[in-house]
Formats: C-alpha cells, sequence, structure tokens
C-alpha cells in the first residue's frame, strides 16, 4: 500500500536562484496526482526533493519538512533509505546497457542483498506485468541487455526495475514525453492500474494526461504551488486566474 | 594538406621498412630462436644469451626483463591509478580537481631521463636501505621458508633472494610505475567522465551508497575503456627507454629474483647500439627494435580502440 | 502479495561501512600518489636550483675530474637540434592536422590517421633513432645533428597533428558559417578565419610537442650522438641536453651529477611553462574568439 506525502514550508535553491518558494501541499496515498506548469516553473525540482535527488548537485539546497507516511525524509532518514523507498522514474529511459533485461529489473532488489534465485524471478517477472512488458520480453530475459529495447519498451522496463523494490511512492518525471504516442498511452494505462497500490507524483507537461491520469493536480508558476485540487475542478473551474490563463494556454 | 596527414602513414611505413631490411641480418642466421634460445658458456655451465664478442645473440633476457619489469609496474600501478581516477571523477571537492589533474598532466610530460636521474639519486637508496630489506624480511624469513618454500618464490631462490644492490627488476618496476600512472589515472579519468549522469541518477534512484553508484553506474560502464587505459599504460612501460636503462643493471641474464640486475628491449639497444661491434651485432639489435615496435604498436593499437569504444568519438587526447 | 525488502539492519551497515571504505580506500591511493610526486618535483626544483649557476649557462663541460663548468654546448645543441625538429614536423604536423580537421571530417580516411596517429605516438623513441640512423646516418657514413633532428622532427609530427586538429575542432562551426555568410571567397579564406581564431590554441599545441621533444634522449643516442665541445655544425656530433644528463648521472663525479641536476631542471622548467600555457589558453576560451 502507498503512503501519503506532507510536504511543509518546503524551499530550494540552485545556488543562488531560488528555485522552490513556500511549498505546502498533502499528496493523498494510493492516488495519482500531477504536477503541471510552464518549463522551468520547478516541478521537476520538486519532486527530485521528494526522494531527495536534489541534494545530489553539490550547489543545491533544501530547508523545509517532507514526510512520507510516518518519516520525515530529511531529519530522520539517510538520502539512501529515502530512495528505497520511494521510487523514480526519469524523462529518458536510463536502462542500464551492460545489464540484461532481467539484471536489469533485478539490479535495485540485488544492491539490497536479495540473492534467493527464486524469489528474484517471482518478483522481477511480477514487476515485468506491473509495467505492461511481461509479454513482449518474457522469452529474453536474460539474453538482452537493457539497452536494446524500444524506447517505449525502455521506459517501462525502468517503470518495472523502480517497482520491483516495492516502494511506497513512485515519483514520475515526465515519463512518457520522450516516446511517441502509442507508448505514451500504454504508460498512462499503466499509471491508470498502478495507482491504487501506489502513491504516483506525476510530471507532467501534457495537460490532456493529467486529466487522463490523476486525481489530484497542481498548477506551478515560478517556483510557487499555485493551486492545488481535485483535477476535475482544476481543469473545468479553477479559482485562481494564473491557473485559469495557462489551461487555456495562454501561456506556457 | 592532404599530403602532410598521409605522411603519419608514410613514417609507419618507413619505419617499418627500415626496420626489416637492418636486421636481415640477424634474422637470416639465427630466425625465430633468436628469440628463445640460448648457448651454454663453456666455463661456468651457464645459459649465455648474449655475448657480442663471441657473437652469440639471443634476445631473450631482454624480452623477460621488459616483461617483468612492465608487469610490476602495472601491479603496482593500476589499482593506484583507478583509485586516483575515482578520487578525481566521483569524490573530489570542486576546489581540488584542478589543481590536481594538472600535477598529472605535469608527471605525464616530465622527460624519462629525468626520472632515471632521480631514480639513481634517490630511489635506488631508498629501495636498498628500506624498502627491500622489509621485502627480503618477510619472505625470506625462515618462517615463511617453511611454509612456502614449495612455491619457490621465497627464500634464497625465490623473488626477493640473491644480492640487494638497489637496482635492478624492481628498480625498474617501480620507475615504471611512477610514469605511466598519470596516463592511466587521465585516461581512466576520461572514460569514467563519458559515462552520463543519467546512470548514476538511475542507480542512485534505487537507494544506492555511493560507492556502490560508482560500481554500478561508472565502472560497469567505462570497464572496456578502463582496460584500455591499462592496456595502454602497459604499452608505455614496454616502451620506456631511458629510465629503465639507468636503473635495471643491464645484465644480460636472467634470474628469477627482482633484485637481480637484468636487462630490457629498449635499454640493451640504447646501450650498444652506438658501439656496435660488429654488423651482426647491429643487426641483432636492429631486430630487437623491430619486435619492440610490433609489440607497442599492437599493445597500443588494442588500447586505442579500447578506449575509444567507449568514448566514442575523437579519440582521447595526445599525451 | 507484494515482497517487501526488510530493511535487514545488518546487510545496510555493512553497505554503509563499505561505502566509507571505499572513499577511504580512493583518498588513499590519491594521498600514496600525489604526496610521493610533490617530493620528486620538490626534490628536483631543490637539487637543481641549487647547482644553477652562470656558469652553467655560458661554460662547456670540464673534463672530467675537474670541478666547474656548464653546459653551454649541450644547451645550444639542443636548440639547434630542435630547430631542426620543429622546421620538419611543425608545418607537416599542422597541415596534417588541418586536413583532419577541416576537410577530412568524419571520413575513412581521416580516422585511419587519426588512429595511425596516436598509434604512433606510443611507439618507442628508440624505435625513432633506429629510423633515422638508418635513413641519415647511414647513407652520411657519420653521425650529425641533422639526423637528430630528423628523428626528432619525426616524432613530433603525430603530436603536432593531434594538438592541431584538436584546437581547430574547438572553433565554433559558427564562426565558419558567419564567414561563409560575408561570401568570403574561397576555402583558403575560411581557413584562415579559422586558423587564425585558433592560433593560441594551435601554437600552445606546437610548444607542449616542443617540450615533450626538448626531453628526448633515446632518439639521439645514435644520430647527434653528443659532443663534449663547442659545436653548431649540422654535420657533426653535437651536444643535448638530456644526452648530457643521461651521461653525467651514470658518471662517478659529483660534480656532474651536479650539473645533471641543473640540467635537469632547465628542462622540468620549460615543461611546466608548456603545460600551464596549454591549460591557460584552453580554459579561457580563447580559441572560441573571445579575447
Amino acid at each position: 500500500m502507498g503512503v501519503g506525502i506532507e510536504v511543509t514550508n518546503l524551499n530550494a535553491w540552485y545556488g543562488a536562484n531560488h528555485t522552490l518558494q513556500d511549498i505546502n501541499l498533502p499528496i493523498p496515498a494510493n492516488h495519482a496526482t500531477a504536477l503541471i506548469g510552464p518549463s522551468g516553473c520547478g516541478k521537476s525540482t520538486f519532486v527530485r526533493c521528494l526522494n531527495r535527488m536534489h541534494e545530489t548537485n553539490p550547489i543545491a539546497k533544501v530547508t523545509g519538512s517532507v514526510r512520507i507516511g510516518e518519516t520525515d525524509i530529511y531529519a530522520d532518514a539517510s538520502p539512501v533509505e529515502v530512495r528505497r523507498r520511494v521510487g523514480m522514474v526519469f524523462q529518458r529511459p536510463n536502462p542500464f546497457p551492460t545489464m540484461s533485461i532481467y539484471d536489469n529489473v533485478a539490479s535495485g532488489l540485488k544492491l539490497n542483498g536479495f540473492s534467493n534465485r527464486r524469489a528474484l524471478d517471482e518478483i522481477v517477472e511480477r514487476s515485468l506485468k506491473h509495467a505492461a512488458l511481461w509479454d513482449e520480453v518474457k522469452d529474453d530475459l536474460k539474453k538482452k541487455s537493457g539497452a536494446s529495447l524500444s524506447g517505449g519498451q525502455q521506459q517501462r522496463m525502468c517503470i518495472a526495475r523502480a517497482l520491483a523494490v516495492d516502494p511506497e511512492v513512485l515519483l514520475m518525471d515526465e515519463p512518457a514525453s520522450a516516446l511517441d504516442p502509442v507508448s505514451t498511452s500504454k504508460i498512462e494505462d499503466l499509471i491508470f492500474q498502478l495507482k491504487s497500490q501506489y502513491t504516483i507524483v506525476i510530471v507532467t507537461h501534457n495537460m490532456q494526461q493529467a486529466a487522463r491520469v490523476a486525481e489530484k493536480t497542481g498548477f506551478f508558476l515560478n517556483g510557487r504551488m499555485v493551486e492545488f485540487d481535485s483535477t476535475h475542478k482544476i481543469f473545468t473551474n479553477p479559482s485562481d486566474k494564473r491557473t485559469e490563463d495557462y489551461i487555456t494556454g495562454r501561456f506556457g | 594538406m592532404l599530403l602532410c596527414a598521409i605522411s603519419i602513414f608514410a613514417i609507419v611505413a618507413l619505419i617499418a621498412i627500415e626496420l626489416v631490411l637492418q636486421s636481415q641480418m640477424s634474422w637470416h642466421k639465427f630466425g625465430l630462436p633468436f628469440f628463445y634460445k640460448f648457448n651454454v658458456d663453456p666455463d661456468t655451465h651457464m645459459p649465455l644469451f648474449w655475448d657480442p664478442v663471441n657473437g652469440t645473440f639471443y634476445a631473450l633476457p631482454f624480452l623477460y626483463g621488459t616483461l617483468v619489469s612492465s608487469l610490476v609496474a602495472l601491479a603496482i600501478a593500476v589499482p593506484l591509478a583507478v583509485g586516483v581516477a575515482i578520487f578525481l571523477t566521483e569524490m573530489c571537492p570542486r576546489f581540488l580537481r584542478s589543481p590536481l589533474s594538472f600535477l598529472t598532466e605535469l608527471l605525464a610530460a616530465i622527460p624519462s631521463v629525468v626520472y632515471g636521474l632521480w631514480a639513481i639519486f634517490v630511489l635506488i637508496p631508498l629501495l636498498r636501505e628500506h624498502i627491500n630489506p622489509i621485502f627480503i624480511g618477510i619472505f625470506n624469513a625462515p618462517l615463511t621458508v617453511k611454509f612456502f618454500g614449495w612455491t619457490g618464490l621465497v627464500g634464497d631462490d625465490g623473488l626477493f633472494g640473491g644480492v640487494n644492490l638497489g637496482l635492478g627488476l624492481l628498480a625498474a618496476g617501480v620507475i615504471l610505475a611512477i610514469m605511466i600512472l598519470p596516463i592511466i589515472a587521465s585516461l581512466t579519468r576520461e572514460v569514467m567522465t563519458s559515462v552520463p549522469n543519467s546512470q548514476r541518477e538511475a542507480v542512485l534512484a534505487l537507494g544506492a551508497t555511493r560507492w556502490e553508484m560508482i560500481r554500478v553506474a561508472v565502472l560497469r560502464n567505462a570497464r572496456i575503456g578502463i582496460v584500455g587505459s591499462i592496456i595502454l599504460g602497459l604499452g608505455r612501460a614496454l616502451g620506456e627507454t631511458m629510465a629503465v636503462a639507468m636503473v635495471i643493471g643491464n645484465n644480460p641474464e636472467i634470474h628469477r629474483s627482482l633484485l637481480s640486475t637484468g636487462h630490457s628491449m629498449a635499454a640493451v639497444i640504447a646501450n650498444e647500439f652506438s658501439e656496435a661491434t660488429s654488423d651482426m651485432h647491429r643487426s641483432a639489435l636492429v631486430e630487437i627494435g623491430l619486435a619492440l615496435f610490433l609489440v607497442t604498436i599492437l599493445v597500443n593499437g588494442l588500447a586505442r580502440l579500447l578506449v575509444w569504444a567507449v568514448t566514442r568519438g575523437t579519440p582521447a587526447r595526445v599525451n | 502479495m507484494r515482497a517487501r525488502i526488510q530493511e535487514n539492519r545488518t546487510r545496510n551497515s555493512i553497505r554503509a561501512f563499505t561505502d566509507h571504505l571505499a572513499t577511504a580506500l580512493a583518498i588513499l591511493a590519491t594521498v600514496l600518489v600525489v604526496a610521493p610526486l610533490i617530493v620528486i618535483f620538490v626534490y628536483l626544483l631543490y637539487k637543481g636550483a641549487s647547482s644553477l649557476n652562470v656558469a652553467f649557462f655560458t661554460q662547456i663541460p670540464k673534463p672530467e675530474g675537474e670541478t666547474g663548468g656548464g653546459m653551454a654546448n649541450a644547451i645550444v645543441g639542443s636548440g639547434m637540434l630542435l630547430a631542426i625538429a620543429s622546421l620538419l614536423g611543425i608545418p607537416i604536423g599542422i597541415g596534417g592536422g588541418i586536413y583532419l580537421a577541416e576537410f577530412g571530417r568524419g571520413t575513412r580516411l581521416a580516422n585511419a590517421i587519426r588512429f595511425t596517429a596516436d598509434v604512433l605516438n606510443g611507439v618507442p623513441s628508440i624505435v625513432m633513432g633506429i629510423a633515422a640512423y638508418s635513413l641519415v646516418v647511414v647513407p652520411m657514413h657519420h653521425y650529425s645533428a641533422l639526423a637528430g633532428g630528423v628523428a626528432l622532427g619525426i616524432m613530433m609530427i603525430p603530436t603536432v597533428t593531434r594538438t592541431t586538429e584538436e584546437m581547430l575542432l574547438m572553433v565554433p562551426h559558427s564562426i565558419r558559417e558567419a564567414a561563409l555568410g560575408l561570401g568570403v571567397p574561397n576555402w583558403r579564406s575560411v581557413l584562415s578565419i579559422t586558423l587564425k581564431t585558433a592560433s593560441p590554441g594551435v601554437i600552445t599545441g606546437c610548444m607542449l610537442a616542443f617540450a615533450r621533444v626538448a626531453g628526448e634522449t633515446a632518439p639521439l643516442l645514435f644520430t647527434a650522438l653528443g659532443n663534449q665541445f663547442w659545436s653548431v655544425n649540422l654535420n657533426r656530433e653535437i651536444a643535448a641536453l638530456p644526452l648530457q644528463i643521461y651521461i653525467y648521472a651514470q658518471s662517478p663525479y659529483d660534480d656532474q651529477h651536479r650539473l645533471a641536476w641543473a640540467g635537469a631542471l632547465v628542462l622540468i622548467v620549460l615543461i611546466v611553462l608548456a603545460v600551464s600555457l596549454v591549460r591557460y589558453v584552453a580554459s579561457r576560451g580563447i580559441l572560441k574568439g573571445a579575447s
């Protein structure tokens, strides 16, 4: 089961650039939450603060609190611990080219010490099924390298890889933006099915995508969160004029 | 312009042709056994490889010395160089990065003869008085001989047996290690840096520690190139002339001990060519040069291919 | 049901420990490498500086056993050898580099040439010496400065070719396009613009090759041979700095050792200057048309 995320007074910097300002956000468990906004508004930075990837950049800084379930991920846990519980799928698929499909999906588990062959086989199969990729690769699991798949398949494999470690939260940073429409719709179907078991946060440029998959949507602008509400409300009757301008395409 | 560029091919061809031509005399006389046969000294009953006065020219001791000193150099340099590369690429604080890499570049550019000079006056006494005795103590201790005598590597006939002069195979290996370290380190750095950041992020996002990230994302992806840079280091060690000539002892014999003096392919040419006593002598030296030429071309060619395979595009910067 | 990774405390602390151990080892390796190298440097500087005096630069070596003297003939000799080498190596090298960067880019031939140049750089310099011996010394029937210069020049060609190519490639395409857009008449003009932009880099690349070749001893052992006396005759043996260092390092006389250290220092200074200059030029982006 997924857990909820509580973000309080989150501020983030890249060097002198105040990228995120006073973000407060309750992200509900077992739902998909979409984050929309124009380029450079800080939504990717926000998501990277949720699994402490933001701080891998030496000039990055974060203040505020992020609670995932019971844990304040900055005060109560190490980055490594956080990332074990929070999975991430990146904008461009990044499979490990030197590993087979099987090894790719199992990599997170192996790092955590899983060595039981049978258990690994089971989890790899289950993760690939969850990611709707099993049927396409089940015969080539160990023969083909992770990088030899098509773009859409690679991304689904990366999703399987993230799911294999059984995270409580799944973060997706524009997961379909580098993919063709067919792969995109497959991934959207995937999110639809996954959200009942995980808490999903998805950053997207594509408003129609947000409308299709997410129950809640947050609109970011210039490092601030302008409005956060049910997706339906955001897209039909937004409270803030800026949100309305963005939705109707006046900018962005 | 094209002509100028083609000159590179011309140079290689010229070198190859001259080497082959000048070594004909020796090749015709000795053939392939040149590289492994030996005579026996009638007085001492010891193998006799290289005796210009009597016309005995067999090259095995030089092959042996070149190989042993290069292998010792690799054994010392590779772990250190890879460690430095990992530190500089993944762990080093920003402000240190530039000075350290500047230092590495400088060290790669120091002439061989200067390394040799330092080796004669600093390294050899250091080895003789402080470092070799440690190894001798460990390897030749009665207890060690008792338990490991069967390996043939300990005791007075072993790796550290015989007289401790300071110079010899070990000294050559050490100075070579110092000389090839910067090359291996900077090339390894280059291949490690060429691994895209998205790979690093992917591993980190799965909850890996930094070392695990380095192991899985960087080293694993770059391993072909790292092997290439090691082989390049080997190539440089094989051909090193001056520093080796100054510390290896210039003794055309084969002994098991690392403390013994020996010789190398490049060093014997350096030492004897200008004073060669006969045409056959000179021809034999050229034949050794030809062998050296072929070996280094092969090794360097292979290494460049491997590095190129990882970094793709213009191969590594000229060293 | 889904499997959950047990938060295995022991395993995680082992992983954290391994991480720290790896960091420690990497730092250790760096220290083990850097510290002795700095020591070598400082030692060289110290020994060399204490031996440098005016006599070093003005006198020729005294007969064995006598103190004093200098390496003036070796310095001049090296200068001559390098002049010959540069005359041979730099024009051909730059020409080759221009070809690789401007005309042959991407062609199989250019790739083959580039690869060969890199491989040639790895061939031991003593082999170059043998080639120069056969090509120059044998037909002339005697050793000569010319032979030494040729040996060094051949060594410079692949190095200069590659650095020239690299520096030219750094010139942004926009500059070439600007030249074309201005209706500059032919390829020669475009070339002169590109070359001019890259010239600081090309020059420093030549300097680097120059410094590298200045320290080479092996190719000179049986071409230039070395000379105890003043000589600037191309047709005769000539002294050279690295050769002299080699000989003196192995002599029994302390005074000659002293001279060897001083000579080594001169070479080192040359190297440091060249490398620093290259880094400076590359980092300032002078090549990109900035000033």
